[in-house]
């Protein structure tokens, strides 16, 4: 089958992954639609990976021989691919982090410590009702220890922002904006640049979680700087890269400003038992021996999906969602939550099933070998604004198959017989 | 595949599920709580009574519960109802462990039927790992209520 926009040589691209042309038990092939969860990793990612384990490891910045100078040049040279991959202004404004949670809570820490971003009493943060726990938790963290007033852009019916009463969320007493550029749970792609630039107007720090949003969409930092970005924050696993990296951007000026996150080896200039001075950024920012083969293994897969094309994934991934949201439909009783156009929308897509809980659904799912979620997908507040509990999720990649479709959809009516539903 | 669906759907579960016993919150009741798996987002409240009917014995007067989740900790929770009403205190705290046995055993351990009855149902739960806590939840739940009660009655007739 081949739909507009679906990548050529999907057949071929599938075999960058080894893991696709696994089997499940009793012999069934894998069909993995819950790449908005983790994505899979191509043999260059793992290649990349080991290679600098069997070749290069060593600590970065502190060994004084070769295999530390090859060890430091992969960690930089990681760095500068993410840079270039995002279109960062400078390679400075690049901060390795654990997962893009970390980098969630950098930003929220430091704002609450010093600086002239400082929140405070009579401050408020301005979050969004569809965002992922983690982009929910360090501001409530932040705004219960300094007094500041978290507040909430609220959903429409149809899943998207409701910006209807911007006017009285962003006004002179909003110190951040922090929001998702795409939803996990509804898939809805956010106007994150409008949103920005009111809160730019008013001198806001304006944060989006691109978690979801750099593994589908072409992200150019420098524009969204122009927007009133302040900072971007995504993890490496969900666009092909490993676990335990992930990425803060942050303007310059801003990572300047900020104080030291965590204290460490790494990010001092110097240190006497009277007190340290720090590193400039990033190293600010990078306390203790970072995740070094993660990075370079995330180096190797920006520039994998570099070498593919962010717009070409992109194109795939709205073509994919347009056959699946068609192919959901066919099923009695499926209520999508979120948004029904593709355009609108990112690969992941929630729903409910009348008469079958999620978690039902996805073990019938999975004895057919397709793997997808089914919960609260860590977006409680998002699934109690819709009435539900939680919902089943399938999530796709640039691997996804438009047949892998064809097989959640049977096996969707399959669920509900299996259940006697209707 | 239908098989191994079978075996983690039994009949029974699927009885409960459609309709589930003691359902409701009741009064009276001396302890409440609410447990979440948090992974998933199943929810119950339950209540428990505990009753002495004159003998002596402490025994488990009601349990109700309202609960939230999937079929498998809804039927999880009917059947457990059903098995510790009545019960001496003891003897369903007995059951409670025997079930968590059941379940940790990764589908090595035999159910005994005189002990479980339909709670022998669970038994092809414990081959699915993901799907243990969900048949637990209600278990966990009623133990947390019914020590909390017990429990600080112990304590004073220790001190």
């Amino acid at each position: 089958m081949s739909l507009p926009g679906l990548l050529p040589d999907l057949e071929v691209l599938r075999k960058d992954f080894p893991i696709l042309s696994r089997t499940l038990a009793g012999g069934q092939p894998l069909i993995y639609l819950d790449s908005a969860n983790t994505s899979q990793k191509p043999q260059v990612v793992i290649d990349t990976m080991v290679d600098h384990l069997e070749r290069h490891n060593a600590n970065i910045s502190r060994a004084m021989h070769q295999l530390g100078a090859e060890s430091t040049a992969a960690f930089e040279e990681a760095r500068d691919k993410i840079a270039a991959f995002v279109h960062a202004p400078s390679r400075d404004e690049v901060i390795f982090t654990k997962n893009a949670s970390e980098a969630l809570n950098l930003v929220a820490n430091t704002l609450a410590w010093a600086g002239p971003h400082r929140v405070g009493e009579g401050d408020e943060v301005l979050i969004t009702e569809m965002e992922h726990h983690s982009n929910i938790v360090p501001w409530q963290l932040l705004t219960e220890r300094t007094g500041a007033t978290l507040r909430w852009f609220g959903l429409t019916d149809d899943g998207r922002l409701d910006l209807s009463n911007i006017d009285d969320l962003i006004t002179e007493r909003t110190k951040v904006v922090s929001l998702t550029w795409v939803s996990n749970m509804l898939g809805t792609i956010n106007p994150v640049e409008e949103i920005a630039r009111r809160a730019h107007e008013v001198g806001a720090i304006v944060v989006v979680d691109a978690s979801q949003a750099v593994p589908q969409l072409p992200v150019d930092v420098a524009e969204l700087a122009g927007s009133g970005v302040d900072f971007v924050a995504f993890t490496g696993h969900k666009c092909v890269g490993p676990t335990g990296i992930g990425v803060l951007w942050g303007r310059a000026e801003v990572l300047d400003a900020l104080p030291p996150f965590l204290g460490g080896g790494e990010m001092i200039e110097t240190v006497t038992m009277e007190r340290s001075t720090y590193a400039g950024i990033p190293h600010k920012f990078e306390a203790g021996t970072p995740p070094i083969v993660e990075a370079v293994g995330l180096g190797a897969a920006v520039e994998y999906l570099g070498h593919i094309g962010m717009d070409r994934i992109h194109a795939h991934e709205q073509a994919i969602t347009a056959y699946a949201l068609e192919g959901l439909q066919t099923v009695p009783g499926l209520t999508v939550l979120g948004p029904l156009d593709a355009a609108d929308r990112g690969g992941a897509i929630s729903f409910e099933i009348d008469g079958v809980h999620p978690h039902d659904v996805a073990t019938v799912l999975d004895t057919r070998g397709i793997a997808v979620r089914a919960g609260h997908h860590c977006a409680k507040p998002a699934h109690a604004r819709f009435g539900v509990q939680s919902s089943t999720r399938m999530s796709s990649y640039l691997y996804t198959a438009p047949a892998e479709v064809d097989a959640l959809v049977e096996g969707l009516h399959y669920t509900r017989d299996y259940f006697k539903v209707g | 595949m239908s098989n191994e669906l079978d075996s983690l759907y039994q009949e029974i579960i699927l009885d409960h599920y459609k309709n589930p016993h003691h359902q409701g919150l009741r009064e009276p009741y001396e302890a409440e709580v609410h447990h979440v798996n948090p992974t998933c987002g199943d929810e119950v409240t339950l209540r428990v009574h505990l009753a002495d009917a004159g003998d002596g014995v402490t025994r488990v007067g009601d349990v109700s519960y309202d609960a939230i989740g999937c079929s498998i900790s809804q039927a999880a929770t009917s059947v457990m109802a059903d098995l510790v009403i009545g019960k001496p205190v003891d003897e369903a705290l007995a059951v409670q462990d025997t079930f968590l046995t059941l379940m940790q055993g990764k589908g090595s351990v035999e159910p005994d039927e005189d002990v479980l009855e339909d709670g022998i149902a669970f038994a092809g739960v414990a081959k699915f790992p993901a799907r243990v806590k969900c048949a637990l939840l209600p278990w966990m739940a009623w133990k947390d209520a019914t020590l909390s009660v017990v429990e600080p009655v112990e304590t004073e007739e220790k001190s």
